[in-house]
């Protein structure tokens, strides 16, 4: 996949390649360049029956998934980025309905990228959870 | 309320091995992802997880996904909580580093160490290896809360 190709054929690719993501039932949605990724809630993903609240692993990987997805928009290569280091901080429990996420690029390096992700579900100024991490990126050509 | 044997056990002193396993196979995410329960002693714990097609995160390397790996560790420290604690916690976050990926289609194995606990928060470290802990897949640095705080 070539940069000749279009952000939305560069996301589809990434989402189709990855076993995990379909996994976690994980989709994203393109309007521009702003993504937003979609975590549908499905029984699967409960870490703690008595809340009931989704996996904090899950909402971790699902935030991680993202950034890999917003990188790969912007990329060219084939391979996707690999993750070097996550921080995540959980704010709120992560309920059991749909969760979204976003991404912000804060440096996009020919090496190295850092992204900055938020997780919400019944609204936006109200973040379930957050990751900073950093990624290497896929090696041109 | 009818509680599950595993959150009695969990509230009222040491978490038997049989809470532990529960803990770790019977949560829908964990069974979901096929975790196994290895052990736990005084605020450690350790689980593996097998791999499988459909957990790998880059199909050209049939390595397991980062994102299962979030999970195993975060999963690993709590349970190395609760085998120090024994009372219900949530992450306040959770730092991870991905030292090598993991070799294709390598079993995982998580172990985690509860090395502080204060009457309101559990400070865990954890590492996740594909066969030799002193070579390590990914480590974790984590800071819980102990819901309620210990009596």
């Amino acid at each position: 996949m070539s940069l000749e190709s279009t952000p939305a054929e560069r996301l589809a690719a990434f989402l189709a390649r990855t076993p995990y993501i379909a996994f976690l039932g994980m989709r994203a949605e393109l309007a521009g360049d702003e993504m937003t990724a979609i975590l549908p809630f499905s029984p699967h993903l409960i870490g703690n029956t008595l809340l009931p609240a989704l996996h904090g692993g899950v909402l971790g990987a699902f935030m991680e998934m993202t950034a890999l997805a917003q990188l790969a928009v912007i990329t060219g290569g084939p391979r996707p980025a690999k993750t070097i280091d996550v921080t995540i901080d959980y704010l709120r429990p992560g309920r059991a309905m749909d969760t979204y996420a976003r991404a912000q690029i804060k440096k996009a390096g020919r090496r190295i990228s850092s992204v900055h992700v938020e997780a919400w579900q019944e609204a936006r100024a109200k973040p379930v959870a957050a990751i900073r991490g950093h990624f290497q990126m896929p090696a041109e050509g | 309320m009818v509680k599950p044997p595993n959150f009695i056990a969990a509230m009222t002193g040491t978490l038997d091995e049989e809470a532990a396993r529960h803990m770790v196979t019977r949560t829908p995410q964990t069974e979901a992802l096929g975790f196994q329960f290895v052990s736990i002693s005084d605020a450690r714990g350790t689980i593996q997880v097998p791999w499988r097609a459909d957990l790998v995160g880059d199909p050209e390397t049939g390595v397991i996904a980062s994102g299962v790996v979030t999970t195993l560790l975060d999963h690993v420290c709590g349970l190395s909580i609760r085998a120090a604690a024994a009372v219900p916690q949530g992450t306040l976050d959770l730092r991870i580093d991905y030292m090598r990926p993991a070799r294709p289609q390598a079993d995982l194995v998580a172990d985690g160490h509860c090395y502080k606990l204060t009457r309101t928060i559990a400070f865990v470290r954890a590492l996740a290896h594909d066969g030799d802990p002193d070579d390590p897949v990914a480590t974790a640095q984590a800071a819980f809360a102990l819901v309620g705080g210990l009596s």
